[in-house]
């Protein structure tokens, strides 16, 4: 398509990326609030062939994709960084049970931090994660982001792993003081 | 006594669970059901067999309401019931209002609340310590409750748990006897599978 439409409001990686995750029919999105995932969230908000959760804390949102899987239906975990470390002993059952999991997560803590009360976690999600069987793929670019979601989700609900896509401060850019 | 420790008269409960339990929840066929570690896990297999339509927990403490939604939210033609302790229920006692602001119809949670922290060795818990878990459930918005303390309540905790307006909550509060002793399928990978064999017709 070209650029003739001027009116039609731009759409960006997020749009696609909410795209992918319906084509693989995630039909369950949970998250805590968080800037990095403002338009994800709100694109599950608007739709209403799905469940959008906001949760109390993120390790509500491990157990809410088992639960999920034993109805035979997709979740999808959106959290910042910080949200990882509430969620590690609840990963323990999806190791256990064999149980898929997708979970994106906007990075603090990294390229460009300026909150140092960001950086423990931050430096610490991919460590964390990968100690507890999560198969971890970074997202630094635009164009990285649906090719990345398209795998995560195939590595997740086809082959029943836990699948985390960072997204990464390069992409998100670092906030600003 | 360390400092601020609180010892309060210890609330007194009849009932036994291994029969309010069964008296409660009446057909478990009624329900797709996820049970929190352990007492609740125990009460549930000996009351259904260890049958397929049951997803018993032996860790991932505090994961039990959360995954009950889940599982809410993927089969609203069938009822759910989250079976679990006040242990576990304190360890994400916020489930509560995650589970409040969707209220679907088809979820019923239990609280069996002795008070203590039976499988670590029943060292008490908030519950007996003034804490009291329905109030907990009304503030987090869940509008159908319920404490259960005598015989003779049993028969409406059964109804409510069938309620179809919204999701439901019941306190059972029960004396300090042990739950079963049963034997459970305890690997959970294994367990997933049977329970979306049952369920689903496929792995």
């Amino acid at each position: 398509m070209s650029n003739t439409d001027d009116d039609e409001p731009a759409r960006g990686w997020q749009h696609d990326v909410y795209d992918v995750l319906r084509a693989h029919d995630v039909s369950q999105f949970s998250y805590v609030p968080d800037a990095g995932h403002a338009l994800l969230i709100d694109l599950s908000i608007a739709d209403p062939d799905v469940h959008s959760i906001a949760l109390t804390t993120e390790e509500e949102g491990v157990a809410l994709a088992a639960g999920a899987n034993l109805g035979d239906a997709r979740a999808v975990l959106m959290m910042q960084s910080s949200g990882v470390g509430n969620c590690i002993n609840f990963l323990s059952l999806m190791k256990g049970g064999k149980f898929p999991l997708l979970t994106i997560i906007s990075m603090r803590g990294e390229f460009g931090e300026g909150n140092p009360w960001q950086m423990p976690m931050g430096q610490a999600v991919r460590p964390v994660l990968e100690a507890m069987g999560v198969i971890c793929m970074d997202v630094t670019t635009p164009d990285e982001a649906v090719p990345t979601v398209e795998a995560a989700a195939t590595m997740a609900y086809k082959a029943g792993n836990s699948v985390a896509v960072i997204l990464t401060q390069k992409l998100l850019g670092a906030k600003v003081f | 006594m360390a400092k601020q420790h609180k010892e309060l008269p210890e609330p007194i409960f009849k009932m036994d669970r291994c029969k309010a339990v069964p008296a409660l929840i009446g057909n478990h066929e009624d329900f797709l059901i996820v049970s929190g570690l352990a007492g609740t896990s125990k009460d549930m297999a000996s009351l259904t067999g260890d049958a397929a339509n049951l997803y018993t927990m032996a860790g991932a403490m505090g994961a039990a309401t959360a995954m009950g939604l889940g599982l809410a939210l993927a089969q609203p033609d069938k009822r759910v019931l989250v079976i679990t302790g006040d242990g576990e229920l304190l360890m994400n006692v916020g489930t509560l209002a995650t589970i409040s602001v969707l209220n679907p119809a088809n979820l019923s949670i239990v609280c069996v609340d002795n008070g203590y922290y039976g499988e670590t060795g029943y060292q008490k818990s908030h519950t007996s310590r003034g804490v009291h878990l329905e109030q907990m459930a009304i503030g987090a918005g869940i509008k159908m409750t319920s404490t259960i303390e005598s015989e003779d309540q049993l028969e409406d905790g059964k109804r409510m748990l069938r309620e179809t307006n919204g999701t439901s909550f019941v306190l059972l509060r029960v004396s300090q006897e042990r739950p079963p002793a049963v034997k459970r399928l305890m690997e959970p990978a294994a367990a997933r599978t049977r329970f979306r064999t049952a369920l689903l017709g496929h792995s």
